[in-house]
């Protein structure tokens, strides 16, 4: 399609998609084969009409265009569809027909459709049914900025396509948000951290116009924007300390994070980012810091379990780095083209082979070390000395002496061939394959080495349509909570269509044509008038935009576990700020891997680490993969054994208990406590601070009110009752503080566990 | 599809819900892990979707499952082979094994010299059930069982082969079994969740059991099982610090509330409601809880019955104890573990001690859901992840051996909630080694289970990155031979 046939495929989604699809049930007045009609082609023909060879029924194809448009096997003038004649169409035809035998979807399926996509159907056939290829393979274009009537309002680009939307839908943006509240977002958002008391004093009470550009820059060339950006990377790289499997023994690939927080820090642009952990250990004159980058791809799981058949296993490595591969650059589910073609997208099993065999030279082994402290990296691998380290790979946080192994990748001189797996089975070899992508996508042409840097040569291809896409949406996720591609780990035929499907493509080009620079589009995100909006949602917005898919207000979230465990440690002024180095292992429930473990192995038992080791940023903390950490897993954190890229979100009352009884919490309560008592303040004065210091504003006169009430009446009971005051602090490792009156400490450390309670305290 | 309708209706509804502000109802849960609330005090639509759930009449309305981990060997338990002591020592024919994989373990054997049972077999009940004598307790329920002897798996290792058992795939990433249950058909219990898990371990060689068996895989995390352990802190941070009393907490969690309705006041983001309620919810189950570990209300007979362990905390016994008093209380799936049943070696005497740590608590909850009535709709589920050899792991000895893992053939025991009761279902060859009769394979057993609780396992599914997913993936057939 050429760039004029685009630009009025984009013109006719943004006049269809004046509601977020799933949310509109009218049939709309101009019907788009993608926005429309594909979707519903795709959940419910494909299957058995797709692009899966081997079990299409009746020879027939509705996933592409010559499919759509062919006659009938047995009958060469009746046609699948008939362009402006529904009544002569077949594939409409069976859609309504009376005869159970004669109906599609079958009954015995489990699917139908629907009056609303019967109608859709129908009038797309009567509109003269146009075909257009599936969105998401399309390049994306930049198209001219939209017409706004509000014209004063947009800061940047990205406001002219949210705005346009809005007005489409009869919404106006909200206001700006308060200033502390920015202060507190943009911190939270880029940090993981609530803005320090130097901060605030800083930029609260700064009325210039540049403040918030400022604050911007200065939080963007913080060390800690690495941690919060490295912290969302490890989910999709699928990072932990522990090898997996049953016996799950300890693996060192801490020094591979390590490099994630420095990549992240040094804005080093995503290409490189990527190239380095697909292929840096093929680069010309490859250095440490690249072949270190390669430890993403042996970041999955692996077994010690003796007795496994090793060839399974190591096929199982295989697979993991083609799924990531698909899922963490391309937004596939290539997955499910492993046992057979895929159902619903144009990807074959050959093809999926052909991804596969970029990864299958490693000189690996199913089952190679056994479960004991010298099995923490199997080969291939990278020791790091001490002298490397000073040397060449300063960031590492190794103290002197201590192991650190990386798994690294590298390619066998002969490389493996590679054959399909019939039905995906490591012992049901079909025809061999070579290196390949999957066409619809972009053909992985002659000017591409067959090896994993070819292939990251061919994603970094101006021309390819998925990687920035994919890239710019997980952005913007992480900042608004959900994608404008909802579904981001899937562009699909399934995956949820684009909400701005312009807005997306510009942002995907102008970042491939600014050098793929993450911090800039941070940056050009944060400035925008659609961010900085506050987050309060009246009725209307209530009703018509439940789920804040038009942006028409600013992202109010519950925090990632990270931040959440963070906040208390940073507010408190327990965190210790070192970054990087082995994982520690924090407060836990007692017995937790006691009650699970093989009864084996180093892992066997919890050992608590102690002092400065217990208030390390959350992204630090051991993850034992059978066992992972239980605070992250009750809010929400996968549990690391394959890549995920989008995490869910849920509300449960085990979540109340956590923040409530934690041990974390209670003792930075008490530690905040008695740091403000050592002030000499009075209560007053104190609340306001552990609002400040909380929630980065003053609290309003009600609430200060309430709370000194509450603290007060906790104080003349624990007064008279300083045993049970003294036992209410006893929690936690940090020394009591000396010479501060003990009642009023508990009455309000209490009041501050409240605060740490709120729902706002909780939400960016 | 009926799910998915359900779904997006429950979506709708709960838009509507919050768009008309109908606050204050005592106890909306959103999203929460006690989903019938939301039917309950929803508007009139919401309570009409709930029969919608199930499929068809159930037979059962929860599960109890007793997973024992590391696959107990068939041949010392449920399947008798009298004619192997003739064979000992003999060499396992090849049109037997027929070129059978094995496991890294033994596939660099030799030889496979046979060894039969060590352990001798009785007759019990008028069903006349054959049941090793590692077993006296749950063979005087035996007219009360259901011995299917012709389970089959595909995986030959624990972690695949129980990954496969809970969650219909040998690779971890899917819901579990307890997860669909939930998601399916919810909890009948305002204060506990749907799905909860117990574990214990035995003294014999045991392997790991991980976080994901019990986890909800792609579906909301509000399905996923919920630890019950041992000792003070049942459920993890149920407890208030030392030295708060419940008092104490109830004012805090007012004055939260009183904050977080401010803040609604203000923000108008309906989360903010779904948090006061979430933290009412805890607070109900910090007192639900304890009184669901109190076992004082138990009487000396109850006690008697499932043996003096059942009053140490995390040991096999409390937990079969536990289950049902989960199951009184409505918990729709509790899922108990029990380590130690990987016998490579010395597996007459591991066994043996594995077998009692489990058989007089496992047959004792038979006979108290029996007295109580619960029985005819709790369906009680024993067995492991695969089987083992009828060949001797190492060198032969006919005492002390040990078995490797087998995945063509094993025995479970299943009782209660439409099983058929006093029978034995399908029948190995001579060996153990093949299935002569009557093969059920993982997912044959699971659309079974599911069916049993009133669901079609066709019918039961979830779109996830638009693949529709189900429990038993693409097979599964019921068994209609061991439903009453």
């Amino acid at each position: 399609m050429g760039s004029i046939g685009l630009v009025l495929s984009l013109i006719a989604l943004s006049e269809c998609a004046k509601a977020p699809g799933a949310l509109n049930n009218a049939v709309p007045d101009v019907v788009d084969f993608n926005f429309h009609v594909k979707p519903i082609l795709s959940d419910r023909c494909f299957k058995c009409h797709g692009p899966d060879a081997q079990k299409r029924e009746a020879n027939l194809r509705l996933d592409t265009k010559e499919g759509l448009f062919q006659h009938l096997k047995d009958a060469k003038n009746q046609f699948v569809i008939v362009p402006g004649k529904p009544e002569q169409s077949e594939l409409y035809r069976r859609l309504v027909h009376e005869d159970p035998e004669q109906l599609m979807p079958p009954p015995n399926s489990n699917l139908s459709l629907n009056e609303n996509e019967k109608q859709i159907l129908r009038k797309w056939i009567a509109q003269g049914a146009k075909y257009r290829k599936h969105w998401a393979f399309i390049p994306p274009q930049k198209t001219t900025l939209p017409k706004v009537r509000l014209s004063d309002w947009p800061k940047n680009e990205i406001d002219h396509f949210t705005l346009a939307k809005m007005e489409a839908n009869g919404l106006k943006p909200n206001e700006q948000a308060e200033w502390p509240k920015l202060i507190r977002r943009l911190s939270l958002d880029l940090t993981g951290l609530p803005p320090s008391d130097d901060l605030l004093k800083r930029y609260l009470n700064n009325t210039s116009p540049n403040a918030y550009k400022k604050l911007v820059e200065e939080l963007l060339a913080s060390p800690r924007f690495g941690e919060r950006m490295a912290a969302y990377w490890l989910d999709i790289a699928r990072y932990a300390d522990s090898h997996g499997y049953q016996d799950d023994g300890p693996r060192t690939m801490w020094p591979w994070r390590d490099w994630v927080i420095h990549a992240f820090n040094k804005n080093i642009p995503y290409d490189k980012f990527v190239t380095w952990q697909l292929a840096g250990d093929l680069l010309p004159k490859a250095n440490k810091e690249q072949i270190l980058a390669t430890g993403f791809n042996r970041n999955h799981k692996i077994t010690q379990e003796g007795g496994v058949i090793d060839e399974e296993y190591r096929v199982e490595y295989v697979t993991d780095r083609t799924n990531t591969f698909g899922k963490a650059f391309l937004g596939l589910t290539l997955e499910c083209s492993k046992c057979h073609d895929h159902k619903y997208d144009p990807i074959s099993q050959k093809e999926y082979f052909q991804v596969f065999s970029f990864f299958n030279n490693v000189p690996e082994k199913g089952l190679y070390g056994v479960i004991d402290l010298v099995s923490l990296g199997d080969p291939p691998n990278m020791i790091l000395y001490d002298k490397t380290i000073k040397d060449t790979l300063p960031f590492i946080n190794k103290k002197k002496g201590d192991t650190a192994i990386v798994m690294i990748m590298q390619d066998m001189p002969k490389p493996r061939t590679t054959y399909i797996l019939k039905r995906g089975q490591y012992d049901l070899h079909g025809d061999s394959v070579k290196q390949g992508t999957p066409k619809s996508v972009m053909a992985f042409g002659n000017q591409y080495d067959p090896n994993r840097l070819g292939l990251a040569k061919w994603l970094f291809e101006a021309k390819n349509p998925l990687t920035a896409r994919v890239f710019v949406n997980r952005i913007w996720m992480e900042i608004f909570g959900m994608g404008i591609v909802k579904s981001s780990d899937d562009f699909g035929n399934q995956g949820e269509l684009p909400t701005h499907p312009e807005l997306l493509d510009w942002l995907a080009v102008d970042f491939r044509e600014n050098g793929w620079d993450v911090k800039r589009l941070v940056r050009q995100i944060l400035l925008s008038a659609t961010y900085q909006q506050s987050n309060k949602i009246d009725a209307k917005k209530r009703e018509k935009d439940f789920d804040n898919r038009l942006l028409a207000r600013g992202p109010r979230l519950r925090m990632s576990a990270e931040m959440l465990r963070d906040n208390w440690l940073a507010s408190s002024g327990l965190m210790n700020h070192e970054i990087g180095g082995p994982s520690v292992k924090p407060y836990q429930p007692e017995g937790l891997w006691e009650d699970t473990n093989p009864g084996r192995g180093p892992l066997m038992f919890y050992k608590q680490d102690r002092l400065q080791k217990l208030y390390r940023r959350s992204l630090y903390t051991f993850w034992k993969r059978t066992a992972p950490p239980p605070f992250m897993l009750t809010f929400d954190a996968p549990m690391r054994d394959y890549c995920v890229a989008k995490r869910v979100m849920t509300n449960t009352p085990l979540q109340a208990l956590n923040m409530l009884n934690d041990p974390q919490m209670l003792e930075a309560a008490r530690f905040l406590a008695a740091n403000l008592l050592k002030e000499g303040t009075n209560p007053e004065t104190q609340i306001k601070k552990v609002f400040l210091r909380i929630m980065a504003r003053e609290p309003l006169e009600k609430e200060l009110k309430e709370l000194s009430q509450y603290y007060q009446i906790r104080y003349q009971e624990l007064a008279k009752d300083r045993k049970k005051a003294e036992k209410l602090l006893a929690i936690g490792e940090i020394p009591q503080a000396k010479g501060v009156d003990m009642a009023k400490c508990a009455a309000l450390s209490e009041t501050i566990q409240i605060v740490y309670n709120l729902d706002e305290a909780i939400t960016r | 599809m009926e799910k998915e309708l359900l779904e997006s209706k429950l979506n709708i509804n709960r838009r509507a819900f919050f768009s008309k502000l109908s606050l204050g109802v005592g106890s909306l849960a959103l999203g929460s892990l006690l989903i019938p609330d939301l039917f309950k005090n929803g508007d009139a639509d919401l309570t009409e979707a709930l029969p919608g759930l199930s499929h068809f009449a159930p037979k059962a309305k929860r599960i109890i499952y007793l997973f024992q981990s590391g696959a107990p060997s068939q041949l010392e338990s449920l399947d008798y082979k009298p004619n192997l002591k003739k064979l000992l020592g003999t060499e396992l024919p090849s049109s037997i094994r027929q070129g059978q994989r094995l496991t890294g373990m033994t596939s660099g054997q030799a030889s496979f010299p046979i060894v039969g049972s060590a352990i001798g077999f009785k007759q019990y009940g008028q069903s006349g059930t054959w049941i090793s004598d590692l077993f006296p307790y749950i063979g005087r329920v035996a007219d009360d069982i259901c011995v299917v002897r012709t389970l089959h798996t595909e995986a030959i290792n624990h972690d695949p082969a129980i990954t496969f058992f809970q969650t219909g795939n040998q690779q971890s990433g899917r819901p579990s079994m307890g997860a669909w249950l939930s998601y399916g058909l919810g909890s009948e219990n305002q204060n506990l969740p749907a799905f909860m898990v117990l574990t214990s371990r035995g003294k014999g060689n045991s392997q790991g059991l991980y976080a994901h068996l019990w986890g909800s895989g792609f579906l909301n995390s509000i399905h996923q099982g919920v630890m019950l352990r041992g000792g003070k802190n049942p459920v993890l941070y149920l407890k208030d610090p030392e030295g708060m009393s419940q008092l104490d907490r109830r004012r805090m969690l007012d004055q939260i509330a009183s904050l977080n309705q401010q803040t609604y006041d203000q923000i108008g983001d309906p989360e903010t409601l779904a948090r006061i309620q979430q933290y009412e919810m805890a607070y109900r189950m910090q007192t639900s809880v304890p009184e669901l570990m109190d076992l004082n209300d138990e009487n000396d007979a109850t006690v008697k019955l499932y043996g003096p362990d059942c009053l140490v905390p995390g040991s096999y016994a409390a937990n079969a104890l536990l289950a049902r008093r989960l199951a009184e209380r409505g918990v729709r799936f509790i899922q108990l573990y029990h380590q130690g049943w990987d016998q490579h070696g010395n597996l007459p005497n591991e066994m043996a001690g594995q077998a009692k740590d489990v058989d007089q608590a496992s047959a004792a909850l038979i006979t108290d859901l029996k007295q109580r009535g619960m029985l005819e709709d709790t369906l009680v589920i024993w067995g492991g992840e695969f089987g083992r050899t009828v060949f001797c792991q190492g060198n032969f000895n006919e005492t002390n051996y040990g078995r490797d893992h087998h995945p063509r053939c094993f025995s479970i025991w299943m009782a209660g909630g439409g099983i058929k009761p006093g029978t034995v279902y399908g029948e190995t060859d001579d060996f153990s080694y093949n299935i002569a009769k009557d093969p059920v394979h993982v997912h044959d057993f699971q659309a079974t289970i599911m069916h049993l609780m009133g669901l079609n396992h066709e019918k039961l599914i979830f779109k996830h990155q638009g693949r529709r997913y189900r429990l038993t993936d693409v097979s599964g057939k019921i068994v209609p031979g061991i439903m009453a």
